[in-house]
């Protein structure tokens, strides 16, 4: 078996509030392979976030992961200290977040705050580090680097800002990039601008990213292999194909329905009925049970297993097992 | 009665900015002109900064206008009869969450136009009334005596929609209704739009910057750029033969949640950024990130023109 670039696996991270302790991810595994474009998504609340901060390890004070482990390339890294977390973060798992507004400090230049990341993790100083990162800016389609290099943060336009993000996460050659819903607060056209450099820089550098959205739109344009999240577990996962033509999770095949596209402009949407799970208070069995059109007795009480559909797909619903029960081709 | 139900006519917002030691105008709708029709449901679109929200909103007298004209079923609409006018004309806002008084029940939020615009006679015909708006938007009638805080942004944006419907309007602005909410409940509340108006009636004027969710409530799209409108057409026309190039490039930007689809366009880069509405450009706004910039681009703005079937575009070149 080839070894896995990082693997989660039965990931279980809980925030412990004044309310009592949110079970945000709850049992969460998959893998990641080199060059892999994997994408999670799920509602605000699905946990797809917080899977993200756990691989980084840099969630809030109140969260903590509670189970599961980590592993990177076979080593386990939910165990390091934090000292050894500061080697992986920048240097073999970078991040970049969702609003390229409040993730840069106003008060340094944008030089400044590149540089940092360059002479913390490679043996590069000075005028070298300099060089490297208008190297950087350049790399990301910045034109100037010299003068962008001198500026502060509000003097660039959102795009240019979430660029100057990703040059700082790609500043040492990250072998994961973790983009944590890197165009949501950026217009269409500036959108696609990033998309293209993030696919671009993805096929020249032959780095895996791990996006994390909640626009199915941005899911199908950019990723390889797709997980479903809801309610801090997993719900469906599998090839882009497979998720958006074969869907085999309730909550997937509701999500589906709801969003406009292209084949249903004349017909009505058929929305998801109720309203998202309240984390502090989850039901005993799939999360989804209670907005599922087509609930049984077992959905209430039993937490479904995820099933294989094919070589490609998994679904953790219970309408799949009875459906295999009844002798219909799953 | 004529078929159109409000008319707006070079409609001008300029908002004064201190630059330096000058004031200097800020054009945030520079001479923008449409038509929306009885029961008809106008999608206006573009990107953040382009003043699509300030149309709105000048459209109701949010703002008063620079220069311009709004008539309502012929009737100008002036600074005297604005509150009369807005017995006819509502406003939906986009963030559910610092649009209701958060010290108010959801019965007085919805109850205030209604005691603005004395509709009710007495106590238990506004409570009446009330229970009714409720149920018609999807509310447990229970929920009354509630306050916003203690509902989840989907509902808030029912009682946003309940509060608009209370006085009965023809008309309602949506202004980005449904981009605070969750993909899943985005559904929910498009539909009762869609419901409402085949019901009631009501025009809309929707604002939105998602060009899947306008397209599919709208009968029409008239898409703007940087305070002006560049383009108009029935949605289906528009979104499969787009002539403007900035409509081209917006479309082709949007991702289409089908994978075989999205991945078989060819999408059509925009250079650069939108140029700053102090620093416009001259002549077409759109020029400095135009694949068919040419000299006359610089020096005269074009107008929009009909291209047949009530398919209007502002361009020089196509």
């Amino acid at each position: 078996m080839s070894e896995k670039l990082l693997s989660v696996q039965d990931l279980h991270t809980s925030f412990f509030t004044d309310a009592g302790e949110v079970q945000a991810v709850n049992g969460v595994s998959f893998d990641l392979d080199r060059g892999e474009i994997l994408g999670i998504v799920g509602e605000s609340g699905s946990g797809k976030s917080v899977t993200a901060y756990s691989i980084m390890q840099i969630l809030a004070d109140t969260g903590k992961i509670v189970g599961g482990k980590i592993l990177y390339k076979g080593e386990e890294i939910s165990k390091w200290s934090e000292k050894q977390m500061q080697g992986f973060r920048g240097k073999c798992c970078s991040i970049i977040f969702q609003d390229p507004m409040t993730s840069l400090n106003p008060v340094f230049t944008i030089g400044s705050q590149l540089t940092e990341a360059i002479t913390l993790h490679t043996e590069k100083h000075g005028k070298e580090a300099e060089a490297r990162a208008a190297e950087l800016l350049t790399l990301v389609g910045i034109n100037e680097p010299d003068k962008r290099l001198r500026q502060y943060p509000f003097e660039l336009s959102g795009g240019m800002r979430q660029r100057v993000m990703i040059a700082m996460a790609l500043a040492c050659e990250p072998d994961i990039l973790i983009a944590d819903e890197p165009t949501t607060a950026l217009d269409v056209t500036i959108q696609a601008q990033i998309l293209e450099l993030m696919q671009d820089l993805q096929k020249k550098l032959g780095m895996a990213v791990i996006l994390v959205t909640h626009d199915l739109g941005v899911i199908a344009d950019m990723c390889d292999n797709i997980v479903v999240m809801y309610g801090g577990r997993i719900c469906e996962r599998g090839t882009a194909h497979e998720i958006f033509y074969n869907p085999r999770h309730e909550y997937t095949r509701g999500l589906l329905r709801s969003i406009p596209n292209v084949n249903n402009m004349k017909k009505k949407l058929i929305p998801i009925s109720g309203t998202p799970i309240n984390m502090l208070n989850m039901p005993k069995g799939c999360a989804f049970c209670a907005r599922c059109d087509n609930a049984m007795k077992v959905c209430l009480t039993e937490i479904p297993e995820e099933l294989w559909i094919n070589d490609d797909h998994k679904a953790a619903c219970w309408l799949n097992v009875r459906d295999a029960f009844e002798g219909k081709e799953v | 009665m004529s078929e159109t139900l409000v008319e707006v006519k070079n409609l001008k917002q300029y908002f004064p900015v201190r630059a330096g030691f000058k004031t200097v105008p800020l054009k945030a709708v520079d001479d923008v002109s449409f038509e929306v029709g009885r029961g008809e449901t106008l999608g206006l679109v573009g990107e953040s900064g382009c003043g699509k929200t300030t149309v709105g909103r000048t459209v109701l007298r949010l703002y008063e206008p620079t220069a311009g004209e709004v008539r309502f079923d012929g009737e100008l609409v002036t600074d005297k009869n604005i509150t009369a006018m807005r017995k006819q004309m509502q406003m939906v806002f986009q963030d559910p969450y610092s649009s209701l008084d958060p010290r108010m029940t959801v019965e007085d939020i919805i109850g205030e136009p209604l005691d603005v615009h004395h509709l009710c006679a007495n106590r238990k015909e506004r409570r009446e009334k009330i229970l009714e708006l409720m149920s018609f938007v999807g509310l447990n009638a229970e929920h009354a005596r509630r306050y916003a805080h203690e509902f989840s942004g989907g509902q808030r944006q029912r009682i946003g929609i309940a509060r608009a419907l209370a006085v009965d309007p023809k008309f309602i602005v949506c202004d980005e209704p449904v981009s605070a909410l969750d993909v899943s409940i985005q559904a929910q509340v498009i539909n009762m739009f869609e419901e409402l108006q085949e019901k009631l009636g009501v025009a809309y004027l929707f604002i939105a910057h998602d060009l899947l969710v306008v397209h599919h409530i709208s009968r029409r799209i008239a898409v703007m750029y940087l305070g002006k409108i560049v383009e108009v057409a029935d949605s289906d026309e528009l979104n499969g033969h787009p002539v403007h190039p900035y409509t081209e490039s917006l479309l082709s930007a949007v991702p289409i949640p089908d994978p075989d689809v999205t991945r078989a366009r060819k999408r059509i880069l925009l250079e650069g950024d939108v140029p700053s509405p102090l620093h416009m450009p001259t002549g077409c706004a759109f020029r400095t990130r135009c694949r068919f910039a040419t000299e006359q681009c610089a020096h005269e703005c074009p107008a929009l023109t009909d291209r047949g079937g009530g398919h209007f575009v502002a361009c020089w070149n196509k």
